[in-house]
Protein backbone atom coordinates (compact mmCIF):
# COMPACT_ATOMS: atom_id res chain seq x y z
CA UNK A 1 0.00 0.00 0.00
CA UNK A 2 1.99 3.47 -0.91
CA UNK A 3 0.57 6.65 1.22
CA UNK A 4 -0.91 8.87 -0.05
CA UNK A 5 2.30 11.39 0.70
CA UNK A 6 4.40 9.62 -1.34
CA UNK A 7 1.60 9.04 -4.10
CA UNK A 8 1.65 12.80 -4.21
CA UNK A 9 5.34 13.63 -4.11
CA UNK A 10 5.70 11.38 -7.44
CA UNK A 11 3.02 13.07 -8.59
CA UNK A 12 4.63 16.77 -8.38
CA UNK A 13 7.28 15.08 -9.71
CA UNK A 14 6.71 13.30 -12.78
CA UNK A 15 3.72 15.50 -12.89
CA UNK A 16 1.38 12.35 -13.71
CA UNK A 17 -2.55 13.20 -14.55
CA UNK A 18 -4.84 12.68 -11.46
CA UNK A 19 -6.34 10.22 -12.92
CA UNK A 20 -3.05 8.08 -12.37
CA UNK A 21 -2.24 9.06 -9.18
CA UNK A 22 -6.20 9.12 -8.00
CA UNK A 23 -6.79 6.76 -4.58
CA UNK A 24 -6.49 3.17 -5.63
CA UNK A 25 -10.22 2.52 -5.18
CA UNK A 26 -11.03 3.66 -9.17
CA UNK A 27 -10.64 1.27 -11.82
CA UNK A 28 -8.99 2.03 -14.55
CA UNK A 29 -11.46 1.13 -17.34
CA UNK A 30 -11.70 2.71 -20.85
CA UNK A 31 -13.47 5.98 -21.76
CA UNK A 32 -14.42 5.02 -25.22
CA UNK A 33 -17.54 5.94 -26.18
CA UNK A 34 -19.67 2.57 -26.45
CA UNK A 35 -21.88 3.00 -29.69
CA UNK A 36 -25.86 1.91 -28.86
CA UNK A 37 -28.32 -0.43 -30.70
CA UNK A 38 -30.05 2.46 -32.13
CA UNK A 39 -26.91 4.44 -33.30
CA UNK A 40 -25.21 0.54 -34.80
CA UNK A 41 -29.08 -0.10 -36.61
CA UNK A 42 -29.07 3.62 -38.00
CA UNK A 43 -25.43 3.58 -39.08
CA UNK A 44 -25.71 0.39 -41.34
CA UNK A 45 -29.28 1.69 -42.75
CA UNK A 46 -27.93 4.75 -43.79
CA UNK A 47 -25.25 2.69 -45.60
CA UNK A 48 -27.36 0.29 -47.55
CA UNK A 49 -29.16 3.82 -48.12
CA UNK A 50 -26.98 5.12 -50.16
CA UNK A 51 -28.50 5.72 -53.83
CA UNK A 52 -25.28 5.62 -56.02
CA UNK A 53 -24.21 2.36 -53.78
CA UNK A 54 -22.11 0.13 -55.92
CA UNK A 55 -21.97 -3.69 -56.09
CA UNK A 56 -18.56 -3.84 -54.20
CA UNK A 57 -19.90 -1.28 -51.05
CA UNK A 58 -23.18 -3.79 -51.31
CA UNK A 59 -20.85 -7.14 -50.92
CA UNK A 60 -18.30 -5.15 -48.39
CA UNK A 61 -21.37 -4.25 -46.33
CA UNK A 62 -23.13 -7.44 -46.04
CA UNK A 63 -19.70 -9.51 -45.17
CA UNK A 64 -18.66 -7.62 -42.64
CA UNK A 65 -22.20 -7.40 -41.26
CA UNK A 66 -22.78 -10.66 -41.46
CA UNK A 67 -19.20 -10.85 -39.48
CA UNK A 68 -20.10 -9.40 -36.47
CA UNK A 69 -21.53 -11.51 -33.72
CA UNK A 70 -25.28 -10.25 -34.12
CA UNK A 71 -28.00 -11.12 -36.93
CA UNK A 72 -29.05 -7.90 -38.40
CA UNK A 73 -32.00 -5.94 -37.45
CA UNK A 74 -34.76 -6.24 -40.12
CA UNK A 75 -34.92 -2.76 -41.31
CA UNK A 76 -31.26 -2.97 -42.18
CA UNK A 77 -32.09 -6.37 -43.77
CA UNK A 78 -34.66 -4.04 -45.78
CA UNK A 79 -32.19 -1.31 -46.77
CA UNK A 80 -30.01 -3.99 -47.82
CA UNK A 81 -32.12 -5.35 -49.96
CA UNK A 82 -33.82 -2.75 -51.54
CA UNK A 83 -30.02 -1.51 -52.71
CA UNK A 84 -29.90 -5.24 -54.25
CA UNK A 85 -32.77 -4.11 -56.29
CA UNK A 86 -31.19 -0.69 -57.08
CA UNK A 87 -28.30 -2.89 -58.27
CA UNK A 88 -30.44 -5.28 -60.46
CA UNK A 89 -29.36 -8.23 -58.15
CA UNK A 90 -32.10 -10.83 -56.86
CA UNK A 91 -29.20 -13.40 -56.38
CA UNK A 92 -27.57 -11.71 -53.48
CA UNK A 93 -31.14 -10.18 -52.04
CA UNK A 94 -31.89 -14.23 -51.49
CA UNK A 95 -28.29 -14.83 -50.55
CA UNK A 96 -28.73 -12.56 -47.95
CA UNK A 97 -31.83 -14.43 -46.22
CA UNK A 98 -29.87 -17.23 -46.28
CA UNK A 99 -26.99 -15.71 -44.53
CA UNK A 100 -29.35 -14.32 -41.98
CA UNK A 101 -31.27 -17.75 -41.39
CA UNK A 102 -27.63 -19.24 -40.87
CA UNK A 103 -26.33 -16.22 -38.71
CA UNK A 104 -29.75 -17.15 -35.75
CA UNK A 105 -27.64 -20.12 -35.57
CA UNK A 106 -29.78 -22.45 -32.76
CA UNK A 107 -32.23 -19.72 -32.02
CA UNK A 108 -35.01 -20.78 -34.38
CA UNK A 109 -37.00 -18.35 -33.77
CA UNK A 110 -35.37 -15.43 -34.90
CA UNK A 111 -35.32 -16.24 -38.73
CA UNK A 112 -39.12 -16.58 -38.96
CA UNK A 113 -39.14 -12.97 -37.18
CA UNK A 114 -37.31 -11.62 -39.53
CA UNK A 115 -38.99 -13.08 -42.64
CA UNK A 116 -42.36 -11.83 -40.78
CA UNK A 117 -40.86 -8.47 -40.25
CA UNK A 118 -39.69 -7.99 -43.75
CA UNK A 119 -42.94 -9.43 -45.32
CA UNK A 120 -43.79 -6.20 -47.25
CA UNK A 121 -40.58 -5.40 -48.58
CA UNK A 122 -40.21 -9.11 -50.11
CA UNK A 123 -43.74 -8.51 -51.65
CA UNK A 124 -43.00 -5.04 -52.62
CA UNK A 125 -39.71 -5.75 -54.16
CA UNK A 126 -41.15 -9.17 -55.41
CA UNK A 127 -38.07 -11.59 -53.79
CA UNK A 128 -39.07 -15.38 -53.20
CA UNK A 129 -37.42 -16.35 -50.09
CA UNK A 130 -34.90 -19.40 -49.77
CA UNK A 131 -37.81 -21.65 -48.61
CA UNK A 132 -40.08 -20.52 -51.65
CA UNK A 133 -37.71 -21.60 -54.05
CA UNK A 134 -36.85 -24.68 -52.56
CA UNK A 135 -33.60 -24.22 -51.80
CA UNK A 136 -33.44 -24.07 -47.95
CA UNK A 137 -32.86 -27.79 -47.89
CA UNK A 138 -30.53 -29.75 -49.99
CA UNK B 1 -3.13 -35.02 -50.44
CA UNK B 2 -6.30 -34.70 -52.02
CA UNK B 3 -8.20 -36.45 -48.78
CA UNK B 4 -6.48 -33.65 -46.66
CA UNK B 5 -7.65 -30.67 -49.20
CA UNK B 6 -11.05 -32.03 -49.46
CA UNK B 7 -10.60 -31.98 -45.38
CA UNK B 8 -9.19 -28.60 -45.39
CA UNK B 9 -12.41 -26.80 -47.23
CA UNK B 10 -14.91 -29.27 -45.43
CA UNK B 11 -13.53 -27.27 -42.08
CA UNK B 12 -13.40 -24.15 -43.83
CA UNK B 13 -16.80 -24.79 -46.02
CA UNK B 14 -15.37 -23.34 -48.83
CA UNK B 15 -15.02 -24.84 -52.03
CA UNK B 16 -12.49 -23.45 -54.84
CA UNK B 17 -13.55 -24.59 -58.02
CA UNK B 18 -13.83 -28.04 -56.75
CA UNK B 19 -15.61 -30.70 -58.50
CA UNK B 20 -17.41 -32.22 -55.66
CA UNK B 21 -19.47 -34.13 -57.63
CA UNK B 22 -16.82 -36.98 -57.88
CA UNK B 23 -16.46 -36.60 -61.72
CA UNK B 24 -12.54 -37.62 -61.96
CA UNK B 25 -11.89 -34.85 -59.12
CA UNK B 26 -10.49 -32.75 -61.16
CA UNK B 27 -9.36 -29.57 -58.71
CA UNK B 28 -9.16 -26.55 -61.53
CA UNK B 29 -7.46 -23.40 -59.51
CA UNK B 30 -8.92 -20.47 -60.66
CA UNK B 31 -6.06 -17.42 -61.12
CA UNK B 32 -5.13 -16.32 -57.83
CA UNK B 33 -4.43 -12.79 -59.30
CA UNK B 34 -8.16 -11.93 -59.55
CA UNK B 35 -11.26 -11.84 -57.29
CA UNK B 36 -12.18 -15.50 -57.36
CA UNK B 37 -15.54 -16.89 -56.04
CA UNK B 38 -16.22 -19.39 -52.98
CA UNK B 39 -18.69 -20.62 -51.02
CA UNK B 40 -18.71 -19.72 -47.45
CA UNK B 41 -21.24 -19.41 -44.60
CA UNK B 42 -19.07 -16.06 -43.03
CA UNK B 43 -18.96 -14.42 -46.59
CA UNK B 44 -22.19 -14.57 -48.00
CA UNK B 45 -21.41 -12.32 -51.30
CA UNK B 46 -18.01 -13.61 -52.67
CA UNK B 47 -16.22 -11.22 -54.79
CA UNK B 48 -17.60 -12.04 -58.01
CA UNK B 49 -20.59 -13.78 -59.44
CA UNK B 50 -19.90 -18.46 -59.90
CA UNK B 51 -21.01 -18.27 -63.57
CA UNK B 52 -18.57 -15.87 -65.89
CA UNK B 53 -19.59 -16.92 -69.14
CA UNK B 54 -24.05 -16.54 -69.70
CA UNK B 55 -25.69 -18.19 -72.34
CA UNK B 56 -28.03 -16.26 -74.30
CA UNK B 57 -30.79 -17.06 -72.55
CA UNK B 58 -28.83 -16.27 -69.14
CA UNK B 59 -28.14 -13.09 -71.02
CA UNK B 60 -31.54 -12.21 -71.56
CA UNK B 61 -32.76 -13.49 -68.15
CA UNK B 62 -30.47 -10.96 -66.60
CA UNK B 63 -32.02 -8.33 -69.11
CA UNK B 64 -35.32 -9.00 -67.44
CA UNK B 65 -33.82 -8.86 -63.79
CA UNK B 66 -33.68 -5.38 -64.35
CA UNK B 67 -37.78 -4.84 -63.98
CA UNK B 68 -39.81 -5.91 -61.72
CA UNK B 69 -38.83 -8.99 -60.01
CA UNK B 70 -42.48 -9.95 -59.40
CA UNK B 71 -42.48 -10.66 -63.55
CA UNK B 72 -39.87 -13.67 -62.44
CA UNK B 73 -41.20 -17.23 -62.39
CA UNK B 74 -39.81 -19.11 -59.53
CA UNK B 75 -37.59 -20.86 -61.90
CA UNK B 76 -36.22 -17.94 -63.39
CA UNK B 77 -35.36 -16.71 -59.93
CA UNK B 78 -33.54 -20.13 -59.40
CA UNK B 79 -31.85 -19.68 -62.70
CA UNK B 80 -30.43 -16.39 -61.69
CA UNK B 81 -29.81 -17.65 -57.80
CA UNK B 82 -27.20 -20.47 -59.42
CA UNK B 83 -26.05 -18.05 -62.32
CA UNK B 84 -24.65 -16.17 -59.06
CA UNK B 85 -23.95 -18.34 -56.78
CA UNK B 86 -22.80 -22.47 -56.66
CA UNK B 87 -24.17 -24.01 -53.54
CA UNK B 88 -26.73 -22.39 -51.38
CA UNK B 89 -26.08 -22.59 -47.44
CA UNK B 90 -28.04 -25.43 -47.29
CA UNK B 91 -25.66 -27.14 -49.54
CA UNK B 92 -22.76 -25.71 -48.21
CA UNK B 93 -23.92 -26.90 -44.63
CA UNK B 94 -24.71 -30.91 -45.43
CA UNK B 95 -22.57 -33.35 -43.39
CA UNK B 96 -19.53 -35.02 -45.33
CA UNK B 97 -19.77 -38.02 -43.93
CA UNK B 98 -15.75 -37.30 -43.29
CA UNK B 99 -15.80 -38.60 -39.58
CA UNK B 100 -16.11 -42.26 -41.01
CA UNK B 101 -13.03 -41.54 -42.83
CA UNK B 102 -11.62 -40.30 -39.52
CA UNK B 103 -12.46 -42.88 -37.19
CA UNK B 104 -11.81 -45.95 -39.85
CA UNK B 105 -8.19 -44.62 -40.20
CA UNK B 106 -7.85 -44.11 -36.33
CA UNK B 107 -9.13 -47.58 -35.74
CA UNK B 108 -6.99 -49.10 -38.66
CA UNK B 109 -4.07 -47.10 -37.44
CA UNK B 110 -4.47 -48.11 -33.88
CA UNK B 111 -4.82 -51.50 -35.28
CA UNK B 112 -1.84 -51.66 -37.57
CA UNK B 113 -0.15 -50.84 -34.06
CA UNK B 114 -0.98 -53.48 -32.12
CA UNK B 115 0.33 -55.63 -35.37
CA UNK B 116 3.64 -53.79 -34.97
CA UNK B 117 3.72 -54.67 -31.24
CA UNK B 118 2.67 -58.03 -31.16
CA UNK B 119 5.71 -58.63 -33.74
CA UNK B 120 8.06 -56.99 -31.48
CA UNK B 121 6.90 -58.78 -29.31
CA UNK B 122 8.33 -62.07 -30.82
CA UNK B 123 11.32 -60.65 -32.70
CA UNK B 124 12.81 -57.90 -30.37
CA UNK B 125 11.90 -58.67 -27.07
CA UNK B 126 14.79 -59.97 -24.75
CA UNK B 127 14.21 -63.70 -23.28
CA UNK B 128 11.24 -63.64 -20.27
CA UNK B 129 13.52 -63.21 -17.03
CA UNK B 130 13.30 -65.86 -14.60
CA UNK B 131 12.49 -63.28 -11.40
CA UNK B 132 9.29 -62.89 -13.00
CA UNK B 133 7.81 -66.72 -12.98
CA UNK B 134 5.47 -67.46 -10.50
CA UNK B 135 7.82 -69.86 -8.88
CA UNK B 136 10.34 -67.44 -8.19
CA UNK B 137 7.74 -64.76 -6.96
CA UNK B 138 6.28 -66.82 -4.33
CA UNK B 139 9.82 -67.75 -3.27
CA UNK B 140 10.40 -63.74 -3.20
CA UNK B 141 7.94 -63.31 -1.11
CA UNK B 142 8.49 -66.09 1.22
CA UNK B 143 12.05 -64.69 1.25
CA UNK B 144 10.38 -61.03 2.40
CA UNK B 145 8.27 -62.05 4.98
CA UNK B 146 10.93 -64.37 6.78
CA UNK B 147 13.35 -60.80 6.70
CA UNK B 148 10.03 -59.03 8.01
CA UNK B 149 10.19 -56.31 6.13
CA UNK B 150 8.39 -53.34 6.68
CA UNK B 151 6.49 -55.24 9.35
CA UNK B 152 5.01 -52.32 11.39
CA UNK B 153 2.36 -50.72 8.20
CA UNK B 154 3.91 -52.27 5.40
CA UNK B 155 4.41 -55.69 3.91
CA UNK B 156 4.83 -57.99 6.59
CA UNK B 157 2.34 -55.87 8.44
CA UNK B 158 -0.11 -57.43 6.36
CA UNK B 159 0.73 -61.24 6.79
CA UNK B 160 -0.77 -63.12 10.02
CA UNK B 161 2.26 -64.94 11.47
CA UNK B 162 0.67 -66.77 13.75
CA UNK B 163 -2.31 -68.01 10.94
CA UNK B 164 0.25 -68.09 8.17
CA UNK B 165 -1.85 -66.10 5.81
CA UNK B 166 -2.56 -62.90 4.91
CA UNK B 167 -4.89 -60.45 7.02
Amino acid sequence: MISAAVLRAVASLTRARAAHTAPLAVRCFSHAKVETDEEFDSRWVTYFSKPDLDAWELRKGMNTLIGYDLVPEPKILASALRACRRLDDLASAIRILEAVKDKSGPHQEIYPYVIQELGPTLQELGISTPEELGIHTV
Amino acid sequence: MLLSRRGLAAFSSSSVKMASHGHGDVTEQGDMSVPMYWDRLDTPLPDKPYQDTLSDADKSLKQKEKGPWNHLSKEEKLALYRMTFKESFAEMKKPTGEWKTVVGGIFFFIGFTGLVVLWQRYYVYPPHPRTLDDEWKAKQVKRMLDMRMNPVEGFSAKWDYEKGQWK
